[in-house]
C-alpha cells in the first residue's frame, strides 16, 4: 500500500509540470496583457515597459515559466495586476469554493445515492420511471438555466432566498447554489447507483445473505450497497475537481467570490499569475482526489489489494 | 445604502486608477483643487482658493485654509506637490503619470527611455503652507480645468510612510471615509462628519459590493437587496423602463465611440481615401442602430466631442455635416470615387469579451453592406480579449478600422481632440497626422480667453470632418437603476453616481 501511494505521487510530478506548462503557454498566446490595463487608451510606453519588467513579461516565455515555477516552490505565486498577492486571492477564494463544493458533494451523496437505492430496488415501478425521467430532464438542462430560473423564482418572485450570496458566503446561503452546482452530477449519481444496485441485487452473495436469513436492512446496507458503491465513489471523487473548477458559471450567477470568480477575472484581465496559480492548485486537487478514490476502492472492496 | 461595484483593475491610488470602478471610490474619498459640477460639468474651485496665471504657462495655486484629511492631518501645498511628484515618477509605475506631462521637468522624472534623472518635477515649487507655483512646459490656458480629475488629488503623509497599509484602507479628504475594505468583495464607506467641504454626504454611508456579473446585480436590485446599480446590463435595457419606471436613469456621459483608421497603412492614408472614409460614415444608419440595439442609451454622434461639454464647452451638434448623416446612395458614390475599400473588404476589429460590441459591429457592417450593395463588403473581426485587442491596436498591427472609444478625463474639448488626433499623441493609435490640425490645437492651447480657445479647437475639429480620421458613431449615456428606498440619484458626466447627494428614506 505504501509503495503504491509513493508510485502514484511520483506519477503526479510529470502530470503537474505538463498541465502547468500548458496553461502557461495558453495564457501567453493570448497576447500582451499590459495593453489592457490602460482602458481604451494607450499606456505610456515608459510605464508599460516598467510594468512588463516588474511582472517579468519582457523575458522569453521559457524563462518566465522557469522563474515562475521556482517561485511557486517557495510558496510565492506572484502578484495579480491589481497589486494583490495571488496567495492572498487564494486564501480568500478557496475556502468559499471548498464550502460550496462540500455542499454540492453532500447533496450528491445524500440525494443521489438515496434516490439511486430507491429506484434500483424498485426497478420498473412508477417511482423508478418517474425519477429516471426527472434525472433526464436535469441532465439535459444546462446549469446556467437551472441557476437563473431558481434565482428568479426563489430569490425574486417568492423571496425565499437572497438572489446572491453575501461576501462572507455562510453555509446556509450556499444551499441553493450548491444544489444547482450539484444538479447534473446528482442525476448521474442517481443513475449510476440505480444500475449498480439493480445488477448486484441478483448477485450470488446477495442471495446467500438473504438465504442466511439476514434482516433486509442489513443485506442492503452491508452487502448490496457497499459493493454497488464502487463506480459511484469513482465518479464523485473525480467530480470534486470538476466541481471546484467548474463552479465558474454557478459562482457568477450567485455572485460568489470563489475560485471561479478569480479565474474568470484573471482570464479577462489576462493575469498570467492569477490564472496559472489557481489552475495549478486545481490540478493538485484533481490529482489528490483521484488518489484518494483509488485508495477508497481497497476499503470498499477487500478483494482489491495495492502493492 | 448598498451599491453595486466591480473589483478595481489597478491598485486603488489616485494616479493609478483609470477606470470607472476605482474612480467611483476616489470620487467619494477625495477632493482635489477643483471639482466638476455634477450637473453642468463646470470646473469649480474646491480645495483651491484661487489658481492664477498671466501667461497661460506659469500658475500660482492658493489653497483654502481649514481642510484636513479624514485622519486629521492638515492639507498643505506639500500634500499636493508630494502627491504629484509621486504620480509622475516613472519608478512608481503610476498609469496616469502622463497627466503630469504638461508640468515642466516631466521628461526628467518620466523619460521615454532609460532611467529618470530627477526625483521631483522642477515645475512645482512650494511657496508657503498654502501656496505653490506650477510651471508648464508649454502654454495651456485651460490647464486649471483639468485639475478636477482624481489623479490630481492631494495625498496624506500616511500614503508615503506606509504604502501597503494605506492601500488596504485608503485615507483621503472627501465626504466619505473608508470604514472597512475587503479586497475583491466589499468596501464600507461612512460619512465623514468633520468634512469641511460644502458637498457633505446626505446619507450615512455606502456599502460597495462587488458583483462579477451585472445581471446578478440587476436581479438583486429587483429583489430589493441592492439600492443602486450603475451599470444596467445590455440585455435588460429593454425591460429597465418598465421594471423601474422613473427609477431608471439614462443620462449623457462624456464618452464617444468611433471607428478609427490606420494611417500608418499607405492604403488608407493616401489622398482620396478620405472620400472612402466619408462614404463609409454616410453608410452607417446611426439612428436605427442606437434605437434597436442600444435602446436609446446611445445618441447618434455629429461631432468628435460630447454633449456633456455643453455649447460653451465646445460641443457643436452637426459639426460633422453631411458626412455623419445616413445617405446610402451618396455613400456608395463616394466610396467608388475614392477608389473603393482598400483590399476590397472592410474588417472592423473589436474585442469580444466585454460590452456587447459584436451586436453593433454586425449592425454597422450590415448597414454598410446594404448601402454599398455588396454582401461581404464589411465583416466584423473579433479579438478574444480586451488586452489583446488593445495591444494590437496600440502597436499598429491592424490593417482596417477598429472600435475606438474615448472616455473623457476632464470636460474639456481639448481632451477629446488632442490625445486622439494630434501628431504622435498618446492615444493616436491610428497615427493620424495633419499639420493644420496640429497648428490650430497649439494656437488654441495658447489662447488665454476660454471662448476663443474653444473656437480654435472647433476650427481644428472641422479638419477632422474633412479628413475623417475616425468615424464618429454615437455618444454613450450612463445608465443606472435604484431602489425605492433612495432618492436624488444622479450620474455625473463620468457616469459615476453622485453618491453624496443621495437621500435614504
Amino acid at each position: 500500500m505504501g509503495r503504491y501511494v509513493i508510485r502514484r505521487l511520483l506519477q503526479m510530478i510529470p502530470v503537474f509540470f505538463g498541465a502547468t506548462l500548458l496553461i502557461f503557454l495558453m495564457v501567453h498566446v493570448m497576447g500582451d496583457p499590459v495593453a489592457g490595463l490602460c482602458g481604451d487608451r494607450r499606456c505610456d510606453p515608459a510605464t508599460a515597459t516598467r510594468l512588463k519588467q516588474e511582472f517579468g513579461l519582457d523575458k522569453p516565455v521559457g524563462q518566465q515559466y522557469l522563474t515562475y515555477m521556482g517561485n511557486v516552490f517557495v510558496g510565492d505565486f506572484g502578484t495579480a495586476f491589481n497589486g494583490q498577492k495571488v496567495t492572498e486571492l487564494m486564501a480568500a477564494a478557496f475556502p468559499v469554493t471548498i464550502r460550496l463544493t462540500l455542499v454540492a458533494v453532500v447533496f450528491e451523496i445524500v440525494i443521489g445515492i438515496s434516490l439511486g437505492v430507491l429506484t434500483g430496488l424498485r426497478r420498473g415501478r412508477p417511482i423508478d420511471t418517474g425519477v429516471l425521467l426527472l434525472t433526464l430532464v436535469v441532465i439535459s438542462v444546462p446549469t446556467f438555466v437551472t441557476g437563473l430560473v431558481l434565482q428568479l423564482l426563489l430569490g425574486v418572485r417568492w423571496g425565499v432566498i437572497r438572489p446572491s450570496v453575501s461576501a462572507e458566503a455562510p453555509l446556509d446561503e450556499l444551499l441553493i447554489p450548491g444544489l444547482v452546482l450539484a444538479s447534473v452530477s446528482l442525476a448521474y449519481v442517481t443513475r449510476l447507483t440505480r444500475t449498480s444496485i439493480a445488477e448486484n441485487r441478483r448477485a450470488d452473495y446477495v442471495r446467500t445473505a438473504v438465504a442466511k436469513g439476514l434482516p433486509r436492512r442489513r443485506v442492503i446496507t452491508r452487502h448490496l450497497l457497499r459493493n454497488s458503491l464502487i463506480p459511484v465513489v469513482t465518479f464523485i471523487g473525480t467530480d470534486v475537481g470538476a466541481l471546484m473548477g467548474g463552479a465558474i458559471v454557478t459562482e457568477r450567477i450567485f455572485n460568489i467570490h470563489g475560485v471561479g470568480f478569480q479565474l474568470y477575472q484573471g482570464i479577462l484581465r489576462q493575469s498570467t499569475q492569477t490564472v496559472v496559480g489557481f489552475v495549478t492548485v486545481l490540478v493538485l486537487v484533481f490529482l489528490l482526489a483521484n488518489l484518494i478514490v483509488d485508495l477508497l476502492y481497497a476499503v470498499l472492496d477487500p478483494r482489491i489489494r495495492y502493492a | 445604502m448598498t451599491s453595486s461595484w466591480g473589483d478595481p483593475q489597478n491598485p486603488l491610488e489616485p494616479a493609478n486608477t483609470n477606470e470607472v470602478q476605482g474612480g467611483k471610490i476616489l470620487a467619494m474619498i477625495f477632493r482635489g483643487l477643483k471639482r466638476y459640477d455634477p450637473k453642468t460639468g463646470e470646473a469649480k474651485d474646491m480645495v483651491a482658493e484661487s489658481i492664477e496665471t498671466k501667461d497661460a504657462q506659469n500658475f500660482t495655486v492658493k489653497i483654502k485654509k481649514g481642510w484636513t484629511f479624514s485622519n486629521g492631518e492638515k492639507i498643505t501645498a506639500r500634500s499636493f506637490v508630494d502627491a504629484w511628484n509621486y504620480g509622475a515618477h516613472l519608478e512608481n509605475n503610476q498609469k496616469n503619470a502622463y497627466f503630469f506631462g504638461y508640468i515642466d521637468g516631466y521628461d526628467k522624472v518620466h523619460p521615454e527611455k532609460g532611467e529618470p534623472t530627477a526625483k521631483t518635477l522642477s515645475g512645482l515649487k512650494v511657496v508657503d503652507d498654502t501656496t505653490f507655483t506650477v510651471k508648464l512646459s508649454q502654454k495651456f490656458s485651460t490647464w486649471p480645468d483639468t485639475l478636477g480629475y482624481p489623479t490630481f488629488a492631494p495625498l496624506p503623509k500616511a500614503f508615503f510612510d506606509d504604502h501597503d497599509a494605506w492601500l488596504s484602507k485608503p485615507v483621503g479628504n472627501g465626504p466619505y471615509a473608508v470604514d472597512s475594505y475587503t479586497k475583491g468583495s466589499q468596501m464600507s464607506l461612512r460619512r465623514w462628519d468633520a468634512y469641511p467641504g460644502e458637498d457633505k454626504a446626505r446619507n450615512g454611508g455606502v456599502d460597495m459590493q462587488v458583483y462579477t456579473d451585472n445581471n446578478t446585480a440587476y436581479t438583486n436590485l429587483m429583489a430589493g437587496n441592492l439600492d443602486l446599480v450603475d451599470d444596467v446590463p445590455a440585455a435588460q435595457l429593454r425591460n429597465a423602463g418598465s421594471d423601474l419606471g422613473d427609477r431608471y436613469i439614462n443620462t449623457p456621459a462624456g464618452i464617444i465611440q468611433t471607428l478609427a483608421f490606420p494611417f500608418y497603412d499607405s492604403e488608407w492614408s493616401k489622398p482620396g481615401r478620405e472620400k472612402v472614409r466619408r462614404g463609409l460614415s454616410m453608410a452607417i444608419n446611426r439612428e436605427q442602430i442606437t434605437e434597436t440595439i442600444f435602446q436609446k442609451t446611445r445618441t447618434p454622434a455629429t461631432d468628435w466631442t460630447s454633449p456633456v461639454l455643453g455649447k460653451d464647452g465646445g460641443y457643436k451638434a452637426g459639426l460633422c455635416g453631411d458626412a455623419c448623416a445616413y445617405d446610402a446612395a451618396r455613400a456608395k458614390q463616394l466610396v467608388e470615387e475614392g477608389g473603393g475599400i482598400p483590399g476590397g473588404r472592410l474588417r472592423i476589429t473589436y474585442n469580444a469579451d466585454t460590452g456587447s460590441h459584436k451586436e453593433w459591429v454586425d449592425a454597422v457592417c450590415n448597414s454598410i453592406n446594404k448601402a454599398l450593395g455588396k454582401d461581404k463588403a464589411c465583416v466584423g473581426n473579433p479579438v478574444g480579449t480586451f488586452a489583446d485587442f488593445r495591444s494590437q491596436a496600440s502597436q499598429q498591427q491592424l490593417d482596417g478600422p477598429w472600435r475606438a472609444g474615448w472616455q473623457m478625463d476632464y470636460p474639456l474639448i481639448q481632451n477629446f481632440l488632442e490625445p486622439n488626433y494630434f501628431t504622435d499623441a498618446s492615444s493616436n493609435d491610428g497615427k493620424f497626422s495633419d499639420e493644420k490640425f496640429d497648428r490650430l490645437v497649439n494656437e488654441a492651447n495658447a489662447e488665454t480667453d476660454d471662448a476663443k480657445a474653444v473656437t480654435r479647437f472647433q476650427d481644428a475639429e472641422k479638419i477632422l470632418a474633412e479628413k475623417m480620421p475616425a468615424i464618429p458613431l454615437w455618444y454613450q449615456n450612463g445608465s443606472a437603476g435604484h431602489s425605492e428606498r433612495i432618492s436624488d440619484v444622479a450620474l455625473n458626466q463620468f457616469s459615476v453616481p453622485v453618491y453624496e447627494q443621495i437621500k435614504v428614506d
